[in-house]
């Protein structure tokens, strides 16, 4: 074999800590290594063009770049190599700058384990293999996991672009958080009327198959083919017959059921239209508090349907839909702020959340958009609102920002002046974090044309003073000094956290997540619409806080994703799997048990049961050539022969 | 049964009350309170307050008693002392420290310390609600009082380990067993002002001043509370607190261990009653005419029946 | 011209380190959201609230913070630690403050110390509190003779107030011994008792 080394100085990130000439000098001392060389950016295109340039002078068959970790740069190599005629898997990268010279700062010592490094990969390298990708048809549907405006807009894009969606919803209209505000900042323009049409769209839209009150249950196979299980929830309402015409609604005797769109300010019956302009506006039975359920009797709904839509011995039912791709948007929920028993941990009305609140400004809230106290109907003169409630609190576990509260805040306050002149509000706060196009002014112009007080510092404590008040206990650290104010009502910005169930199903859809259940992006930077899974993509909250305008880009960015990736009638498949030696093979089973992908079958050869890896599916993990006992099953580009020689080189230094 | 017990030094004096409530109620409910034998001060907030060492040494020297006696378990009503040998018990963790102490003592101390926990707790392990209240004679049911914990007993709550370190409910549980109606209230882990009634008087009456102006606002009958040093500010000071407050404050202060006597039917001059400093008279008449009313009410039921 | 905190002649970065090592915080984690000020109870007698106190303990500011008044005042309560965001200690850092003034020999409110040492001076004698014992001593140190006479009376009725001292059954030397050697090992330190 003949072997090409480049040691990469990436400007001073490694050549500052590493002797990058001296590393290319040991390398031309190893096994098979015919020619070394240290760029100072081999990245660049003078350093690619050098390595193809080498590769044709030198008849080189196996190149090793030391230089950068290969997650970003190992394709770009793999293209180089490619280029100049080499099998893409002949390269090898040694890590020298996160794994020696970012690290440490003895430039002797990084040196030899720079060269250690070279070494190791040229070992690997002598027995790698060329190895062929096989190409795979791509089915050009996609699913979108959560109807709020993130998954709206991508499904939209989608459909426009001419692709078939399927767009699960788990409540039963979409619209999501959006739909439940009264304005949206920087603007104060209602949002139902900007959300509304797009609501509509979906409905309308020929290419765009809804199902609400509907959750993913399962999902296998890879990019390009998925299979995705839907629960479709029991409403006990046939949705082909319900016109939504809302006489069941009216006639419930159940009146007294927690109305969840409300955010539970307000009781609304058990079966139920969430809103007016709800997509799709049918009627779902909430069993926990319909009286057919609880007693046995009643049916007032099924005589007065009109179409005989009630169907009180529904059962849940479980759709498959295959698709190509997948987006998932699954939003946010707000955290339970009871935990803060100084502020009375939920046990005062008139302590609440900025979203019950933003239901009461609502003209189509339970209030009828009045802002009206929950403990005696009375309009509330001295409103407090408190700023990171949840937010930005260590203490708890929610040490990160939750990103659009202030600008909600300032926007509340603006409406609060709006609704009673005469009111005073006050904004507890630890920074106004503004930094959207318009939202500083919008912040200011909350302070200086509405008066607002804005007040710096955190509250301490919230009690009600026995006479109808509450007492809020804060401080003003601009003044130094402890601040006391009486309100008639406060509303606490609740942080948010991950959708109920997002870890679940981060697992269905083998992404990642974060601490807090937010979905992790590829790269923080360059890839944050992609996953780590291939054909998965995510929009909106639920890769981290977000306001209206970067969630309906992201559903934007995330539809171009997958429009890019129906461009292409066929895929192809990564190499880099396992593979079963059929002679070794004993048909134990264990790497059939531990396959997390279950990416291996049993398959009768010859009368004997074998394991059989399906190409596609497996994601060359290596779980099942640690497990084999036989060391039947290898994963090609890392066979034990090549881990082997890597460990005898590093053992025999 | 047998408890080893840490009465603290204003058991002697300022909080006879509360200590002689506790032998009653403690001695209605078969708990026998055993002193450790001679006990000497924990130091309380002057002690920590100078030095964390000297502090735990002098906590150290009656745990060091606690285990000599091999006591299981040691009980105090004071939430101060309780605080100060819990908090030396847990520093003793640390080797170093341990060796800063044990050279001011006369020996090395023991290796292992019994576990300190309040009065409160330990009726409240030995005892479910139910038989608390089936020891009631007396129900309190008609009053509306308020607990308050103050600020040492809940905290720091890995040290405490009394429930919500925000809101404590423990001693609003045994009154209910009581039969009293305990409103919510929002101050009771508030600080009244501590020690700093003789040194910095106006801090102390304002601190007070709050807790009580809120318990006037509820309207509560009294307010219960389980530590000296938040009684002696509340009931001993409640004047100084009103002047300062610019009103008249006229709020019996108990100890739970007083409210649960009286519930309990004991001898109201065992419950040191009449050592308050505002009178508990009215209360116990409001108390003694609703259960008049109750009885009559009883009766007329009974005689409608038969 | 105002009266600006030169930081570069004030800052003492040893000091924060100090204030940490001893209370074991880490002051760095304090975003200045002053719920510590918000809920206490002291305040109102404080020269520097106990945020402020936190943020000269950041800047390093030595004397500012060793001098104050606050760290005098301070109840103990707690309620600061109890609601930090950050999980700092703060009444901790409050008392960690106090002790390393004192041993400097730094007292800005002479009264409370005093009023200490009245009630440790029956401890060490008696082995157990005498509360007329502190209060006397205390009058005697603080040249306050009024103290509390309103209320003494009143307490000395209802046999709340013990005219004799409790003092333990042994006799009090195994108590006043362990304040010997505390002061013995100060002086042996070089630090104030």
């Amino acid at each position: 074999m003949r072997i090409g080394v480049f040691v990469c100085h990436c400007g001073s990130n490694i050549g500052g800590t590493v002797d990058c000439a001296k590393v290319a000098e040991i390398a031309r001392t190893y096994p098979d290594v015919v020619y070394a060389d240290d760029p100072m950016y081999t990245c660049a295109e003078p350093g690619q063009a050098a390595i193809e340039a080498a590769i044709h002078e030198h008849k080189l068959d196996g190149v090793v770049v030391a230089s950068c970790s290969p997650r970003m740069h190992e394709p770009t190599f793999r293209r180089t190599v490619e280029r100049a005629g080499l099998n893409r898997y002949m390269l090898e990268m040694a890590n020298i700058r996160e794994h020696v010279s970012w690290i440490g700062r003895d430039k002797e010592a990084n040196t030899n384990k720079s060269a250690e490094l070279v070494l190791l990969a040229v070992e690997k390298l002598r027995n790698n293999r060329p190895l062929l990708a096989k190409s795979f048809d791509v089915n050009k549907r996609v699913l979108v996991i959560g109807g709020g405006v993130a998954g709206i807009q991508a499904a939209l894009d989608c459909a426009d672009g001419g692709v078939p969606v399927v767009l699960v919803e788990r409540d039963a209209t979409i619209g999501g958080k959006m739909a439940k505000l009264d304005k949206t900042f920087p603007t104060v323009d209602c949002s139902a009327c900007i959300l509304g049409p797009k609501m509509v769209d979906v409905a309308q839209h020929s290419n765009i198959t809804l199902y609400a009150y509907s959750e993913v249950e399962d999902i296998s196979g890879y990019v390009g083919n998925f299979t995705v299980k839907i629960r479709k929830r029991s409403t006990y309402v046939d949705w082909s017959l319900c016109t939504g015409c809302g006489a069941c609604t009216e006639k419930c005797p159940s009146k007294k059921t927690p109305d969840a769109f409300n955010e539970l300010i307000s009781n609304t019956t058990a079966i139920t239209i969430a809103f007016p302009q709800a997509i799709p506006k049918k009627a779902v039975i909430n069993a926990e508090h319909c009286r057919q359920f609880i007693k046995g009797k009643c049916g007032v709904c099924a005589k007065i349907c009109p179409t005989g839509a009630i169907k009180y011995d529904m059962e849940d039912e479980i759709i498959t839909e295959e698709v190509g791709s997948i987006v998932a948007a699954t939003g946010y929920d707000l955290m339970d702020w009871t935990v803060y028993q100084e502020y009375g941990g939920g046990a005062y009305p008139d302590v609440i959340t900025s979203l019950q609140y933003e239901r009461m400004l609502n003209a189509s809230g339970p209030t009828a958009g009045h802002i009206k106290r929950p403990s005696d109907g009375k309009e509330p003169k001295n409103i407090v609102f408190v700023q990171c409630v949840g937010s930005r609190d260590k203490s708890i576990g929610r040490p990160y920002c939750s990103g659009f509260c202030c600008m909600y805040t300032a926007k509340q306050a603006i409406l609060t002046k709006d609704h009673i002149p005469d009111s005073q509000s006050y904004v507890f706060y630890m920074d106004i974090r503004a930094a959207g196009k318009m939202y500083d002014e919008f912040t200011r112009r909350t302070m200086e044309e509405y008066g607002t007080e804005y007040i710096r510092g955190r509250v301490s404590q919230i009690y009600p003073d026995g006479q109808g008040q509450l007492v809020v206990m804060g401080v003003d650290t601009l003044m130094g000094q402890a601040i006391e104010v009486k309100a008639d009502l406060v509303v606490l910005a609740v942080g948010i956290e991950a959708s109920k169930g997002a870890p679940q199903l981060a697992e269905k859809l083998r992404i990642s997540y974060d601490s807090y259940g937010f979905f992790m992006e590829s790269h923080v930077k360059l890839k944050p619409v992609e996953t780590n899974t291939a054909g998965v993509y995510l929009a909106g909250v639920c890769q981290g806080t977000k306001d209206i305008p970067a969630s309906v880009a992201q559903g934007s960015a995330a539809a171009a994703k997958v429009l890019a990736l129906f461009a292409k009638d066929k895929l192809e498949s990564d190499p880099q799997i396992a593979q079963v030696d059929m002679r070794r093979c004993v048909n134990c089973g264990k790497c059939i048990q531990c396959c997390p992908f279950g990416a291996i079958k049993e398959v009768e050869i010859r009368g004997e049961g074998k394991a059989q890896v399906i190409e596609t599916v497996c994601q060359g993990c290596g779980l099942c050539t640690a497990t084999c006992p036989q060391g039947a099953i290898q994963l090609s580009h890392a066979t034990d022969n090549q881990i082997l020689a890597e460990v005898n080189a590093l053992c025999q230094l | 049964m047998n408890f080893a017990y840490y009465p603290g030094c204003s058991a002697r004096g300022s909080s006879k009350d509360y200590e002689m409530s506790t032998q009653a109620v403690c001695k209605a409910l078969d708990m026998n309170l055993v002193d450790i034998p001679d006990w000497n001060c924990c130091g309380s907030t002057p002690a920590h307050a100078v030095d964390t060492e000297l502090s735990a040494a002098l906590c150290v020297r009656n745990l060091d008693i606690a285990a000599q006696q091999q006591a299981e378990l040691l009980l105090t009503p004071c939430p101060s002392c309780l605080s100060n040998l819990k908090l030396a018990s847990k520093r003793m963790e640390d080797p170093a420290f341990r060796q800063r102490v044990d050279e001011l003592l006369d020996g090395p101390s023991a290796k292992a310390f019994p576990p300190v926990t309040s009065v409160m707790q330990g009726i409240a392990e030995a005892y479910d609600m139910e038989t608390i209240a089936a020891r009631v004679r007396k129900s309190l049911k008609g009053l509306r009082l308020a607990a308050y914990y103050g600020c040492l007993m809940s905290r720091p709550a890995e040290v405490m380990n009394f429930g919500d370190p925000e809101n404590p409910t423990l001693m609003e549980s045994m009154l209910a067993a009581c039969g009293a109606e305990m409103v919510d209230f929002p101050l009771k882990t508030a600080c009244c002002g501590a020690s700093f009634g003789i040194p910095e008087r106006v801090m102390t009456a304002r601190n007070s001043g709050r807790i009580l102006d809120l318990a006037t606002q509820l309207g509560v009958d009294a307010v219960i509370v389980a530590c000296p040093l938040c009684q002696m500010n509340l009931d001993l000071r409640q004047e100084q607190a009103s002047k300062e407050m610019g009103t008249a404050f006229r709020l019996p202060v108990l100890y739970f261990t007083q409210m649960m006597g009286i519930a309990f039917g004991l001898d109201h001059k065992e419950l040191g009653l009449n050592k308050l400093r505002v009178s508990p008279d009215g209360l116990i008449r409001k108390l003694d005419e609703l259960r008049r009313n109750s009885a009559a009410a009883d009766k007329a039921a009974e005689g409608g029946r038969s | 011209m105002n009266d600006a905190i030169n930081l570069s002649r004030m800052r003492d970065a040893a000091f924060t380190a100090e204030v940490e090592a001893l209370s074991g915080q880490n002051v760095s984690t304090c975003y200045q959201c002053g719920n510590c000020t918000a809920g206490c109870p002291a305040g109102l007698v404080y020269d520097r609230q106990v945020s402020q106190i936190m943020r000269a303990v950041q800047l390093g500011l030595r004397d500012e913070v060793l001098n104050s008044r606050s760290i005098w005042m301070c109840l103990s309560c707690s309620t600061c630690s109890l609601r930090c965001p950050n999980n700092i200690d703060v009444a901790g850092i409050m008392e960690t403050l106090r002790h390393m003034a004192r041993k400097e020999g730094r007292v800005t409110v002479p009264k409370v110390e005093k009023f200490w040492f009245s009630f440790l001076d029956t401890v060490r004698a008696f082995g157990r509190t005498y509360e007329i014992g502190t209060m006397a001593l205390y009058m005697m140190r603080s040249m306050r003779v009024f103290t509390d006479v309103d209320l003494a009376p009143e307490a000395l009725k209802k046999g709340k107030l013990g005219l004799k001292p409790h003092v333990l059954p042994q006799g009090a030397a195994p108590v006043s011994r362990i304040f010997e050697r505390y002061k013995e090992r100060a002086k042996r330190e070089g630090v104030r008792p």
